[in-house]
């Protein structure tokens, strides 16, 4: 098997596994970090979001070939230590429930704020429409992103 | 980042044997707490079943309790904590597995987490506190009841002597366990009452929350299982050799299965083992599987359809009954004869499920999101015919529960899987798997005919339910019993009622899933309430007010003994008041109210809709009012009830699961939608206060969603559905349906 060279969470990896492997299969089981989650394996529900060169993408649909080279981001690497404004965001609002779906939705939250600094009611329903949440932790993720955009505002 | 915040860190004890014979403990700390050279490490000792604490003064209390989501980490802590009286800081847990997990309902379901351990956890704590300061007054020559223990820290009233807990626990846990410790009075909860944020979040949103999912023994190897898409079907022949030849798969096994042929526990397979889970998954599409469609492939949703409606046409067995309902029915000034339908749902919980099992000569240990893992370790230790004690089961996070992770089939067939291959193995569920393999909850049509007298006023109900049981196979059992059990709100009400169950012949696997029994049962008796109620052209809130009458108990069942009208009364109207009932509403939109009583609680919904011209019912708000006794914490109260509503909209709009020749249709989230955000309501929780010991909060949320919906499309547009879900398709047809009704009506006046 010919390896891949991987960018993921700012460090580069080599992995040995049949290129169509989808991304999440890689991310959880050949480089062991089980933050990233599966959960439907047709992108549909969005447990599995991580971020490709910046954007939120379901890594279910993405083939470990389609990856080299592209700096990839999972929940483990989106702060060193919890501190990113939507991870802050998410706990002071107490979001989770059993948890699941968070990494998806943080995720997603993630490059939302990232890329627009004052979230209306609409961009926040289009950006985080795909990411479900079986417990229904909607109307408190609405609360955390408003609350995170705010955060990142201010530089905190 | 400011620490005492940060409740979120967890720490793990590990004790040795040091060269010397001593104990050395070692755990991680959170980032603030710092150890410098000099201090010696610490050690942790046990006080009692629920709870070990550590010369720092770091409580360990053990939930023995599986989180699911529900906050049991959080709120079964809390109780602990107020009565040993530490401060919340200093709190940190750690999951039971089976052999640790005790006290009244070590398990997660049935609402009974918090009331359940209401008193045995708060007992833990204040026992604890109580040999700590014996522990004191033993070491400064005083009487007991001299000294008092508050935030840590045992102090002598009549000297400066102070000890913290830390400085204490190695003499207290020498000390024998205070037997019938005082409890504080409520008035003195610094704890119990406050909203508290849940210790685990700074896990999750680090990723680092343990799913059974997550979990990795070493040389693990994953599995993938082909189950005969007919339920009870078997191998008739299998071709492995393409799939011997997928990369990185390695065995393949046999799953036999357990149960009566026609209606297996486990059923049979054919286990894919490889190296990593796509490995497996590639390797099982490889195979080739003619199967056997067995006992149940003439089994459809279509022939249920006719079973329950021809069951619905004639009398059924009683099952409970008061005063002479077919006299009054007969000399009833108005009769209502409503059928309503509820469709088999799946669970659908996020995690999927899984198993790891590391299989042993004698004995095995697994790694589950197990709700129930006493019963888990006993049917191991029983199908592998082992002591109890050879078996281990540890309890992981819980990607969502509702039910699904009440039983241990999954956990069988994972055991049969790691003993044949005899390495660890975690097996692992597809979507389509546990969409397609689990038990569902119960198939029901409901039909209740009721008497109103000339002013308006219900006098008499006939509710005949024909549906497939839970209990139908459960000796000793009425069927009736499981899919009635909080059955005789609103009938005990009238002076004649009659319930009857007539048992739907069927293989298909159901159990139980969120407020079992009452999920159907709710949507056909709030639905009917309401149609009695603008049969008389009377307002439904005032309406049910007046069914309830005067404050007064009733005897319930055996597991909620009594049922209070006044407390009933009280979120109704507490929800109608915070929803604005009675206000305008623009056009288009109307609002709709349920209320149901259960696990000791009640709750009302007031559900506010509109229906678009295509019939897709939008729910823009719900206000909702729980009476759950005293809200240990107001914050997962909340939590609960607004999760209640979500999954409650989520079957009430989208859920169904239909059979055609024995084989579950749907598959995945596409033809099993669930409530997406956008679609999500705004939802208010008002918390009704109350000092009376705390009720169930997890289920009571989630049956008066449904009909609170159903009543609101009625509102919105005169249309009544009866059927589950409230598709648009179906709204449109009641709508057209009803407005042509209503033309005619006209035309004929």
């Amino acid at each position: 098997m010919v390896p891949f060279l991987l960018r993921i969470n700012g460090e580069r990896r080599m992995v040995e596994a049949p290129g169509d492997t989808p991304l999440l299969w890689v991310i959880r089981d050949d480089l062991a970090l089980t933050g990233t989650k599966f959960g439907c394996g047709a992108g549909l529900y969005g447990a599995c979001t991580v971020h490709r060169a910046g954007q939120p993408v379901r890594s279910c649909g993405v083939r470990l070939d389609e990856i080299e080279d592209v700096e990839i981001t999972t929940i483990e690497g989106l702060s060193t230590d919890g501190s990113h404004p939507v991870q802050r965001a998410w706990v002071e609002r107490d979001v989770p429930q059993c948890g699941y779906c968070q990494a998806g939705q943080i995720m997603t939250a993630a490059a939302l704020v990232a890329g627009i600094s004052e979230p209306t009611d609409a961009d926040i329903d289009r950006a985080m429409d795909p990411i479900l949440c079986r417990c229904g932790t909607y109307q408190r993720i609405r609360d955390a992103v408003k609350r995170a955009a705010e955060l990142a505002r201010d530089g905190r | 980042m400011s620490c005492p915040n940060d409740l979120s860190r967890r720490e793990f004890v590990r004790v040795s044997a040091s060269a010397a014979g001593g104990l050395i403990v070692a755990f991680s700390l959170p980032a603030c707490v710092t150890v410098s050279i000099d201090q010696p490490p610490t050690q942790s000792h046990r006080l009692n079943g629920y709870l070990s604490m550590s010369t720092d003064g770091l409580a360990m209390i053990t939930i023995p309790v599986p989180e699911m989501g529900q906050g049991v980490r959080t709120s079964l802590a809390m109780l602990v904590a107020e009565e040993l009286e530490i401060p919340w800081e200093h709190v940190r847990v750690r999951q039971a597995d089976a052999a640790e997990s005790i006290g009244p309902h070590p398990f997660a379901g049935g609402s009974w987490s918090v009331r359940g351990y209401w008193e045995p956890l708060r007992e833990a704590g204040a026992s604890a506190r109580q040999a700590l300061v014996n522990a004191a007054a033993a070491r400064w020559g005083v009487s007991p009841s001299a000294c008092t223990a508050t935030n840590g820290m045992v102090r002598h009233a009549g000297s400066a002597e102070v000890a913290s807990y830390g400085d204490l626990v190695s003499a207290a846990a020498l000390r024998p366990i205070p037997e019938n410790p005082p409890l504080k009075p409520a008035s003195a909860f610094r704890i119990i009452g406050t909203s508290t944020p849940h210790l685990d979040a700074g896990d999750i949103v680090r990723g680092e929350g343990e799913f059974g999912l997550d979990v990795r023994v070493p040389g693990m190897l994953r599995a993938v299982v082909a189950r005969c898409p007919s339920y009870g079907g078997t191998v008739r022949r299998v071709d492995d050799s393409a799939a011997r030849q997928s990369p990185g798969v390695r065995h393949f096994v046999r799953v036999l299965a357990v149960g009566e042929p026609e209606r297996p526990y486990v059923p049979e397979g054919i286990a894919v083992v490889a190296t990593t889970t796509w490995a497996a998954i590639q390797g099982r599409k490889a195979l080739r599987i003619e199967w056997d469609d067995g006992p149940n492939a003439d089994e459809s949703t279509d022939r249920l359809h006719d079973r329950c409606s021809a069951l619905l046409a004639s009398r059924a067995d009683t099952y409970v009954e008061g005063g002479s309902v077919e006299a009054a029915l007969q000399a009833a000034a108005t009769r209502i004869d409503a059928t309503y339908q509820v469709p088999f749902i799946a669970h659908a919980p996020m995690e999927p499920m899984n198993c790891v099992v590391v299989a042993r000569e004698d004995g095995c240990e697994i790694w589950a999101p197990t709700q129930i893992p006493i019963p888990v370790r006993a049917t191991v230790a029983r199908q592998l015919e082992l002591s109890q004690d050879a078996v281990i089961v540890h309890v992981t996070r819980v990607g969502g529960g509702f039910g699904r992770r009440l039983s241990a089939e999954f956990i069988l067939e994972a055991v049969q899987i790691a003993r044949e291959v005899r390495e660890p193995v975690q097996v692992v569920w597809t979507r389509e798997d546990d969409m397609r393999h689990g038990f569902l909850r119960p198939f029901s049509h409901h039909r209740l005919i009721g008497g109103m007298d000339s002013r308006g006023n219900l006098t008499s109900l006939l509710y005949r339910q024909a549906g497939t049981s839970r209990y139908a196979f459960r000796e000793g059992q009425v069927p009736g019993r499981s899919e009635f059990r909080a059955g005789t709100y609103p009938a005990a009400l009238l002076p004649h009622y009659r319930l009857e169950y007539a048992l739907a012949e069927s293989n298909l696997p159901r159990g139980p899933l969120r407020a079992p029994g009452l999920n159907a049962f709710a949507f056909a008796a709030e639905s009917f309430i309401d149609e009695a109620a603008h049969a008389s052209d009377r307002d439904p809130l005032e309406f049910r007010l007046a069914l309830l009458g005067a404050p007064r108990e009733l005897p319930y069942d055996e597991d909620d003994p009594m049922f209070s009208t006044a407390r009933m009364a009280h979120v109704l109207r507490t929800a109608a008041d915070a929803a604005g009932w009675g206000a305008p509403l623009p056009d288009g939109r109307g609002k709709g109210i349920a209320a149901t009583f259960t696990f000791g609680s009640y709750l009302a919904h007031v559900v506010e809709v509109s229906v678009d011209a295509s019939g897709q019912v939008r729910c823009h708000r719900v206000t909702s009012a729980i009476d759950c006794g005293r809200p240990v914490n107001p914050n997962g109260v909340r939590a609960q009830v607004e999760g209640g509503v979500i999954d409650g909209l989520s079957a009430a709009l989208n859920a169904e699961i239909t059979v055609n020749g024995g084989r579950i249709t749907q598959s995945n989230f596409h033809d099993f939608p669930l409530l997406r955000f956008s679609q999500s309501p705004e939802i208010r929780v008002v918390i009704v206060p109350s000092e009376r010991p705390p009720s169930g909060v997890g289920e009571p949320p989630y049956p008066p969603v449904a009909p609170a919906v159903a009543n609101a499309i009625f509102d919105a547009t005169g249309a009544r559905v009866r059927t589950l879900p409230l598709r648009a398709a179906r709204v449109r047809a009641a709508v057209e349906a009803a407005s042509l009704a209503e033309s005619a009506r006209r035309s004929n006046s």
